[in-house]
């Protein structure tokens, strides 16, 4: 006889939902805090231990005694270590990272001005290395040891083998200087610049918003190499994890499920198999996102693209202290943010993180 | 009782690093509107058995049979295309740990209606009703909320009475369920396996039932095959089970501690290397015509 | 009469083959050494691995022998010669901005790769293993710590801290690993805490505590050899990544010092040119990425070797 038991669905003890999520906040917030001052102290310690002596960058060399003496105090330089950290946190946490001396102007005002460069090519590179990189794993491993699933494991490979400061220099020579199909360095052709007006500080999406295509062409053209050059790293990285964790999933159970159920051998991959590999999958393109913009600092440098990572080899080059601290701060917040946000985005997609 | 299933001649093999494995060894059998058991130990062939008839065995294991025969369709010479069509629509299968055979990031309801549009024209909201009255049908409480779960909020109980409702759904006149209890805890596997029995009765359907539990085979099942390495070494009605002359068979049932004549110590099944080179028994129970 | 020699050392090599191939070893060492020896067979058999150690043994010995082999004084400058395109006065793969023989360069260049490759893949998995092993094993306060600060290095952008740590210490090859192992060792502290962990509640270590080995016996003697495997098949794969990061640290001017013919500055000097005369950025970066590549290749294959868990499949 089949009875009607009491079996609820979810035996586990409800907490309250505010409670919980009072709680998984404060948590985050806690790490990001702690990491976050760990950072700042760690770029603190290094600015402290640079050979370069901060007040002659201020005064010159041939300032007199009095006035050395006097700039060393005004910095702070007097007081205990553990006091100037306090106030360096200060500082930052104000949005203050001193002046630059190559451009005389406030370091915050420069980092403003140049991490749009970065976003664009970083952004481009992971949507192409997405959009190529998602298929390309997928299919090698549901066709294991086919002539694709070599061609990935290849395409993978030379990623991970070539410096991408030679491979772009190689790319400038044929593409550019060549063939002539691409634009060169930089991120347009010197007679476009300031054409458009700056609102998001993004090239190909200020033309697109003052509708000027001419200037949008010329932007693709110059954005189209170094961020090609990203995306194939992004893929590589991609491709790999994704046929990884593909071929974990097709092995599970409920892929048998779906295919007694008669659905089809795609409706089981793109629907089953990918929907399950959706969660992991967010974590890996959010670490290569974060690895691009930080990544960029030699392509950006190859492509002479004035972004993050140009700023601050250009800083460190000419002993510029206050930029190289404040550009290094700003690349670790963007990675600690991509961190918590591909954590946040998890816990959405998962329904057991909940 | 007509014929719903014939199989014949059918093998399995995978190869391996140290030759080919035999998984299953040119076994014939039939079934028609009754629940038939398959009973043997791990590694006996009696899982690939079930899913060689729908044809799930992945490359680069290889099937092979004279003929898989559902109702004068031969199977084998069907197209994968048509053979979607067979999966689920006509015969279905329960697996072991309904843990692992749903998906975890969908919504119960969303994997159910899946499998009832797949087979039968339908509107959204149409596969929902339907949906909500198969999960009435299992015994499932609240049916609603169970439609909005996801699979790791259900106990083990719950969730194989979701996979038995997804399974029969789109109405197979065939269920295999491969050791559909054998995951669950022991005080809700009577339940499962009574919802299930009461739906395969009432439906008229063809039930093979895989197990290594000789008890629960005997008591739900009308007839019973004993595999052994591949091969079908016995096949008998359930309830004469107990009669069983196959050393193995009996070597398994002596083996099983029993309440009503309680021994010091346990049989030990011993094997012998002369089963394993016997040949299959044919077990097609031909009701129209005698060959 | 004449074969009998090479007779019995036919048998000798088979019998040693049986002795390794033994499926019931007689003692540990010969279990472990049939084990290196079966996944020596599985690492013989797949030849893009063994491809790769090809080139990283004629890497080793162009090193070595890189005075012998060099045809030209890597240092020499013929400013008549400048620029000279490959093949031609004697130039193999060509003449740099200041005469001197790339090829040469290359050759004395490979020294300074395998001995920043080397000193990273020792001291970086050997920092790892002491925070990771004593985060794992003591736990407590000093866990939280330990982790603390490897989660925060992991935070850190890898090229820009080690950029950052360069042009605090000051430019060169000794700076330049420091900086790198500096960036290097949280993952393997991650490892190395996540082994001890699985360890650290096994029956024999309980059993050697009441023994009364003390918390440094059980993880210099026990813990610590445990770890090492998985350790090195970490440093296989990241070998590949410390050139890349050595050579762009050399690129960007941080690395080894002119004149030194450090791959990453030959790059780098070679950009000015590099559309007239390809070659002088061309050839450095082509090594680079060979012997990456044949990392990347040999850590490919030993990984699918060692790890059980993919062997199955």
């Amino acid at each position: 006889m089949a009875t009607t038991t009491t079996i609820e669905p979810g035996k586990r003890r409800r907490k309250p939902p505010l409670f919980s999520w009072i709680k998984g906040i404060s948590q985050v917030l806690f790490t990001v805090l702690v990491t976050m001052v760990g950072l700042l102290f760690v770029t603190f310690i290094i600015g402290r231990v640079m050979p370069i002596d901060p007040v002659l960058s201020i005064v010159g060399e041939s300032a007199t005694n009095d006035v050395y003496e006097a700039a060393y105090r005004e910095l702070g330089l007097d007081k205990p270590l553990f006091m100037q950290f306090l106030i360096f946190l200060g500082d930052v946490f104000r949005g203050d990272f001193g002046e630059s001396l190559l451009t005389a102007r406030p370091v915050s005002e420069d980092l403003i001005r140049v991490f749009p460069a970065t976003l664009e090519l970083a952004t481009v590179g992971t949507i192409i290395g997405v959009l190529l990189g998602v298929p390309l794993g997928v299919i090698a491993a549901v066709k294991q040891g086919s002539w694709i699933d070599h061609l990935a494991r290849v395409v993978a490979l030379i990623g991970y083998s070539m410096p991408v400061f030679w491979i772009g220099l190689i790319g400038l020579l044929v593409f550019y200087g060549m063939l002539g199909w691409v634009g060169g360095p930089g991120r347009l052709d010197i007679f476009y610049v300031d054409v458009v007006p700056s609102v998001t500080g993004m090239i190909l999406v200020d033309s697109l918003l003052a509708g000027d295509m001419v200037v949008f062409k010329n932007a693709v053209s110059h954005i189209i190499l170094p961020a090609g050059l990203l995306a194939y790293y992004s893929l590589a990285y991609i491709s790999r994890m994704t046929r990884s964790f593909m071929l974990e999933q097709l092995d599970q159970e409920y892929i048998t499920t779906a295919r007694v159920k008669g659905l089809s051998e795609n409706a089981v991959i793109w629907r089953h198999a990918l929907g399950n590999v959706k969660v992991p999958l967010i974590t890996v393109i959010a670490l290569s996102y974060a690895g691009l913009l930080e990544g960029s600092v030699l392509t950006e440098t190859i492509f002479a693209w004035p972004g993050i990572g140009l700023y601050i080899t250009t800083a460190l080059l000419s002993a510029d202290m206050n930029a190289v601290l404040g550009g290094t701060v700003v690349v670790g917040l963007v990675f600690v943010c991509l961190n918590i946000f591909s954590d946040l985005l998890y816990k959405i997609f998962d329904p057991r993180a909940k | 009782m007509s014929t719903l299933l014939e199989v014949r001649n059918l093998s399995v093999k995978f190869p391996t690093r140290s030759g080919m494995f035999e998984a299953v060894r040119d076994i014939s059998f039939s079934l028609g509107k009754e629940r038939l058991g398959i009973v043997g130990e791990s590694g006996s062939g009696k899982s690939i058995t079930g899913r060689s008839i729908l044809r799930l065995i992945r490359p680069p294991g290889i099937l092979k049979a004279d003929r898989i025969d559902l109702q004068g369709t031969d199977l084998l010479t069907l197209s994968e295309k048509q053979m979607r069509d067979i999966r689920g629509h006509k015969i279905s299968m329960i697996m072991q740990d309904p843990k692992f055979s749903l998906n975890p990031v969908m919504r119960i309801g969303e994997q159910i209606c899946e499998a009832y549009r797949l087979h039968n024209k339908a509107s959204k909201s149409q596969a929902r009703q339907k949906t909500l009255d198969m999960l009435d049908a299992v015994m499932i409480r609240d049916p609603l909320r169970v439609f909005k779960a996801y699979p790791h909020e259900m106990s083990g109980g719950m969730a194989q009475r979701v996979m038995i409702a997804m399974m029969l759904i789109p109405d197979p006149q065939i269920l295999i369920a491969d050791e559909p209890t054998s995951a669950l805890d022991v005080t809700v596997q009577k339940e499962v396996l009574e919802i299930m029995d009461k739906l395969v009765r009432e439906r008229g359907m063809g039930l093979i039932f895989i197990s290594h539990d000789l008890n629960v085979v005997s008591a739900f099942c009308d007839r019973v095959l004993i595999m052994y390495a591949g091969r079908i070494v016995e096949t008998c009605p359930a309830d004469k089970l107990h009669e069983a002359k196959h050393p193995y068979t009996q070597g398994l049932l002596n083996s099983l501690p029993q309440l009503e004549k309680p021994v010091d110590r346990l049989e030990v099944l011993q094997r012998d290397e002369a089963w394993r080179s016997a040949p299959s028994i044919d077990s097609i129970v031909n009701t129209q015509a005698k060959q | 009469m004449s074969s009998t020699p090479s007779t019995t050392k036919n048998t000798q090599v088979q019998s040693w083959r049986e002795w390794l191939n033994s499926d019931t070893p007689t003692s540990r060492r010969q279990a472990k050494l049939s084990a290196w020896y079966r996944a020596w067979l599985a690492l013989r058999s797949n030849p893009m691995a063994m491809f790769g150690l090809l080139i990283l043994a004629a890497l080793v010995f162009i090193a070595l022998f890189a005075p012998v082999l060099a045809p030209h004084d890597p240092f020499e400058q013929n400013l008549a010669a400048r620029l000279t395109p490959p093949g031609e006065g004697g130039y193999i793969l060509g003449s740099d901005s200041l005469g001197r023989d790339i090829l040469s360069r290359l050759m004395y260049g490979s020294r300074i790769t395998l001995y920043i490759v080397a000193l990273v893949a020792l001291m970086a998995p050997i920092v790892g293993l002491l925070v990771g092993t004593a985060a794992g094993y003591i736990g407590g306060w000093l866990d939280v710590v330990l982790m603390r600060l490897t989660d925060i290095f992991l935070a850190f952008p890898r090229l820009v801290l080690a950029l950052a740590f360069v042009s605090a210490l000051g430019a060169g090859i000794e700076n330049a690993v420091l900086a790198i192992v500096l960036t290097a060792w949280p993952p393997y502290a991650r490892i190395a805490r996540a082994e001890t962990l699985t360890i650290r509640g096994a029956d024999y270590i309980h059993a050697i505590k009441l023994q009364g080995a003390g918390t440094m016996r059980v993880i210099t003697r026990h813990i610590w050899p445990l770890c090492i495997s998985s350790l090195i098949i970490r440093v296989t794969l990241d070998m590949a990544g410390i050139i890349l990061t050595a050579a762009g640290l050399g690129f960007l001017g941080l690395g080894a010092q002119p004149p030194s013919p450090e791959w990453g500055a030959m790059i780098s000097a070679g950009r000015k040119f590099i559309l007239d005369h390809w070659w002088v950025a061309t050839m450095p970066g082509l090594a680079i990425f060979t012997v990456s590549l044949a990392f990347n290749l040999l850590g490919d294959g030993l990984r699918d070797v060692l790890d059980p868990k993919k062997n199955t499949k």
